[in-house]
């Protein structure tokens, strides 16, 4: 850009790097004192017990309270994410093709709960699902049951609940790359011969999979850090792996249990994430909050 | 396309329904919190503004409130010049430095939040910072950041750069550029980051649950506590009165984000 000789340039670009560095370095402080050194004192912890150890982790995969735990957690993820996708698919192609105000409308539904905060949604399905509740009543009013079903305090509940919170982490990404998909493929598809479904299989599902990537993603490792909802509808026996980590401080002060669950669960994360993140940047997947 | 009438109808009635069971919790919990009757049931047999007398009249309900807004207001003060600072270093130095870091401060988004909190609950416990203000706003800071910079990055990327370059060659200094015309132009994106770090420290409640208490616990945290034991219909009356708020807030932010646009 510049005719100059390369030594002044090149002092100039040394001190816009140092100004950057220096206005980025606050933010990254507090996220290294908030996050970085507490976590990695949990690590330490977890290893280190009067002397390295590796007692705790040998615990969670012979132990059954924790592999169950760990199990219970995964299979719950992957419910939660499989339904959010079913859910979510339909309720994105209708935002993404309906037209004004539908689509606003569509869209209002979805980002309505989404600001909602997490503990009155589960709250409402606290109310919705109990013995006496709202689904309950209507499910008997309508002679599709005679007692009562047990829908809360239980997995159930759980998963109920989970889907809710999460199907918009799933539309969201969903819908951002179908609006991107255009009409006219699919209208190509159709006067080459194709009939509709034959046109959404071979065009439209093949090009809106980076959206069911991203969202199956953010869905699954958001479900296998889930501690409010579980802690509420789960009445005490759904026990997911945040809860332990949280009973092991709260209730029996297990601070290396805690940190090694805490760690494994940090790893699963983290795979999970550099997995995906080497199909579709991480910085997109996570923008969608 | 041409498709016939009977799947497309079939269509819209799942969408619709799939749409229902998304709006129905904030449908049945507005209902419930002007209720009569202690007894969950519904419709409600008679109106009354009950739970909402029982939310203002009550004093722990009422601190837990004030701590709250408080905790978003400071929480905002400070993760908003932090995190548009860190924002514009983010989108103009693309090197591979800005790159990491920018990774590292989407951190708090990444990692499962009981972990964090219990992470931040031992640390504070050797610092002290267990039960205090100052404890409460930093953590919601590092909540909140990822926020107010994703906003903020958005916005810089839809914003001329040259534009601070010619103010800067006609001799203003780089923060009176940046002043007086980036900032004007980025304003409802910085504005949006702010109000979701805002929402973002309303609604937090794991990383409270462990580090906050006595005279400074927050709403979230005696909400927890209170739906933990027993189904009290206040806690409708708080959750109306919470959702109206995120929900104005909301709008308040992309009306501006859209404007800008």
């Amino acid at each position: 850009m510049s005719t100059s000789t390369i030594d002044p340039s090149l002092r100039h670009q040394r001190r816009e790097q140092a100004l950057m560095t220096l206005l980025a370095a606050p933010a990254v402080l507090v996220i290294a004192a908030l996050v970085v050194i507490p976590v990695g004192w949990l690590a330490a912890q977890s290893i280190y017990d009067n002397g390295f150890t590796l007692e705790h982790y040998r615990r969670i995969f012979t132990e059954e309270v924790y592999w169950r735990s760990f199990a219970l957690t995964f299979r719950i993820a992957l419910m939660v994410t499989l339904l959010t996708l079913l859910l979510g698919y339909p309720v994105a192609y209708a935002a993404a093709h309906a037209k004004r105000p539908w689509n606003v409308l569509i869209l209002a539904c979805v980002m309505l709960p989404f600001w909602t905060s997490v503990l009155v949604r589960a709250y409402a399905w606290l109310v919705l699902l109990q013995r006496t509740g709202v689904a309950n009543q209507l499910l008997e009013r309508f002679g599709l049951i005679t007692e009562p079903l047990a829908m809360v305090h239980n997995e159930l509940g759980t998963v109920i609940a989970t889907v809710h919170i999460l199907l918009p982490f799933m539309v969201l990404p969903l819908y951002s790359t179908m609006q991107k998909i255009p009409r006219e493929l699919m209208l190509a598809g159709a006067s080459l011969g194709g009939g509709p479904l034959y046109s959404f299989r071979r065009i439209f599902l093949p090009l809106s999979l980076p959206g069911v990537v991203a969202g199956l993603t953010l869905v699954f490792v958001l479900t296998l850090g889930f501690y409010i909802t579980p802690e509420l509808l789960g009445g005490g026996r759904t026990i997911m792996i945040s809860m332990v980590v949280s009973r092991n401080v709260e209730l029996y002060n297990q601070w290396g249990a805690a940190s090694a669950v805490g760690v494994v669960l940090l790893i699963c994360v983290l795979a999970i994430f550099a997995a995906v993140g080497r199909i579709i940047p991480l910085d997109k997947m996570l923008g969608q909050k | 396309m041409k498709t016939t009438l009977l799947p497309r109808l079939a269509f819209g009635l799942l969408v619709g329904l799939i749409l229902i069971y998304l709006m129905l919790p904030v449908l049945i919990i507005v209902p419930m919190s002007f209720s009569s009757t202690r007894f969950l049931t519904f419709p409600p047999p008679a109106l009354s503004l009950r739970w909402y007398q029982e939310y203002f009249g009550n004093p722990n309900w009422m601190q837990g409130t004030r701590m709250s807004l408080m905790l978003g207001v400071l929480t905002v003060l400070i993760a908003t010049p932090l995190g548009t600072a860190a924002a514009y270093a983010i989108s103009n130095a693309q090197n591979r430095l800005m790159r990491s870091l920018h990774m590292v401060l989407m951190l708090p988004l990444i990692v499962p939040i009981i972990i964090v909190a219990i992470g931040i609950f031992f640390v504070y416990a050797k610092l002290g910072l267990i039960q205090t203000l100052t404890g409460l706003v930093l953590a919601n800071v590092m909540l909140g950041l990822p926020y107010v910079i994703t906003s903020v990055v958005a916005g810089l990327q839809s914003f001329d750069k040259t534009q601070e370059m010619v103010a800067r060659s006609l001799g203003m200094n780089r923060l009176r550029a940046f002043l007086t015309v980036t900032l004007p132009q980025i304003k409802a994106s910085v504005f949006a980051g702010a109000v979701f770090a805002f929402i973002s420290a309303i609604d937090e409640t794991i990383i409270a649950l462990f580090v906050s208490g006595g005279q400074y616990q927050t709403l979230t945290k005696r909400m927890f506590t209170a739906l933990r034991d027993e189904i009290d219909p206040t806690i409708a009356s708080i959750s109306t009165l919470l959702t109206a708020a995120s929900f104005l807030l909301v709008l308040l932010a992309m009306s501006g984000q859209k404007k800008e646009a």
